[in-house]
């Protein structure tokens, strides 16, 4: 599946299936800093997903000073 | 994972494991209502005759705060502050300029802007650089001076901000860290008008995590930037609320019983003091075996090992 990623932008092609949690698992990312976006609907941890999905994972956390 | 609150149990889009819940898109708007409005009620914030000046940004807490205060019914304009970091803040001036005319126009909400550069003669890079002073604390003073200063002139009850109990979370242990107590009080989700010239101030996402948040500004689609601002790479505030996710993943509820802890204990009057000696010698005697002070009579080593010794003995 190809997964989009930011700070910085960037695509990775990842072998699926594979379940939400196990993927961020992989990119060693944290879920509660970060949403999963399959298409343009959010999927929850257990949720499966599968080599033809377009994957988002955006950063949640913001904040200067 | 389902919805736990649909009698249907439909798809869920978000678990939220401090809730120990999990929601689908129109049960999760609805819990993001309650607790802004739990919130709002909760710490006074302002009734639904109050006019109110959110604070914008372009970012998905500020859009979601505007949206969320536009969808309770309350008349909520907003200021934008365009900073003057090139690509980053016509981005984000471009989101909010989209959302006021896309979405705020049709409840009668206004959009107010203040340029930077038009009354400094420069960005806030270009400032911080000429006070020799960092970044993010020029933008702060700027900011707080510019939304404070048009909530005044323009006569607003209250003005609000998208600060969510990460950013209150991050800041305290900030604060607890290196023992700066004298900010504490800052902490509090309103602020009131306290001298002429203040605006009343109040954070009405305070019950909701930053992650929460973002997944409400996607299921509704608000469209918000989603780079981060350049000029906060490496900042503390960010190194703290990567802790306290790690914190928060290990232990769900972490950063809410953290934060929500702390308003309690300012909040509730603290009880008459008693020293750690006083207090031992009103609850401590000695153990009626070895003599050793406990609260019981007898203290938890000399019954550990009386049990000890009866299971160890052989059975006849």
């Amino acid at each position: 599946m190809l997964v989009q990623l930011s700070h910085p932008h960037r695509q990775v092609e990842i072998k699926g299936p594979k379940r939400t949690k196990e993927l961020l698992r992989e990119l060693n990312l944290v879920m509660e800093a970060h949403l999963v976006i399959r298409g343009d609907e959010l999927v929850t941890e257990d949720e499966m997903l599968a080599d033809a999905d377009q994957i988002e994972i955006r950063p949640v956390i913001s904040g200067g000073a | 994972m389902n919805c736990t609150k649909c009698p249907t149990s439909t798809r869920a889009v978000i678990g939220l494991p401090r809730h120990n819940a999990a929601f689908c898109k129109a049960c999760f708007t609805t819990f993001v209502h309650e607790q802004v409005a739990r919130a709002i009620k909760a710490f006074k914030m302002f009734t639904p005759e109050d006019r109110i000046l959110v604070a914008v940004s372009g970012g998905k807490d500020s859009l979601a705060l505007w949206h969320i205060l536009l969808a309770l019914g309350y008349r909520a304009d907003a200021l934008y502050v365009n900073l003057g970091i090139g690509a980053y803040s016509e981005e984000s001036h471009r989101k909010v300029r989209h959302y006021a005319e896309t979405v705020a126009a049709s409840h009668g909400a206004k959009l107010l802007v203040h340029v930077v550069e038009q009354e400094a003669g420069a960005g806030i890079r270009e400032l911080a650089t000429i006070l020799h002073r960092p970044t993010c604390s020029t933008c702060g003073t700027i900011k707080r001076y510019q939304f404070n200063r048009a909530a005044v002139e323009q006569e607003y009850d209250v003005m609000a901000t998208g600060h969510n109990l990460d950013d209150e979370a991050a800041r305290l242990l900030g604060n607890v860290l290196h023992w700066q107590d004298e900010y504490l009080d800052k902490q509090s989700p309103t602020l009131p008008a306290s001298v002429e010239g203040f605006a009343k101030k109040v954070k009405p996402l305070c019950r909701l995590s930053e992650r929460e948040i973002a997944a409400y500004a996607v299921v509704n689609r608000i469209d918000y930037i989603v780079e981060e601002c350049p000029m906060a790479k490496g900042s503390k505030m960010i190194l703290y609320k990567e802790v306290l996710n790690r914190l928060e993943t290990e232990s769900p509820g972490t950063k809410q019983r953290f934060y929500w802890g702390f308003l309690d204990k300012q909040t509730t009057p603290a009880p008459a003091t008693e020293s750690m000696a006083e207090k031992d010698q009103r609850t401590l005697t000695p153990c009626t075996i070895c003599g050793q002070p406990t609260t019981a009579g007898t203290c938890s080593y000399c019954k550990m090992m009386a049990k000890a010794k009866t299971a160890a003995q052989p059975r006849a």
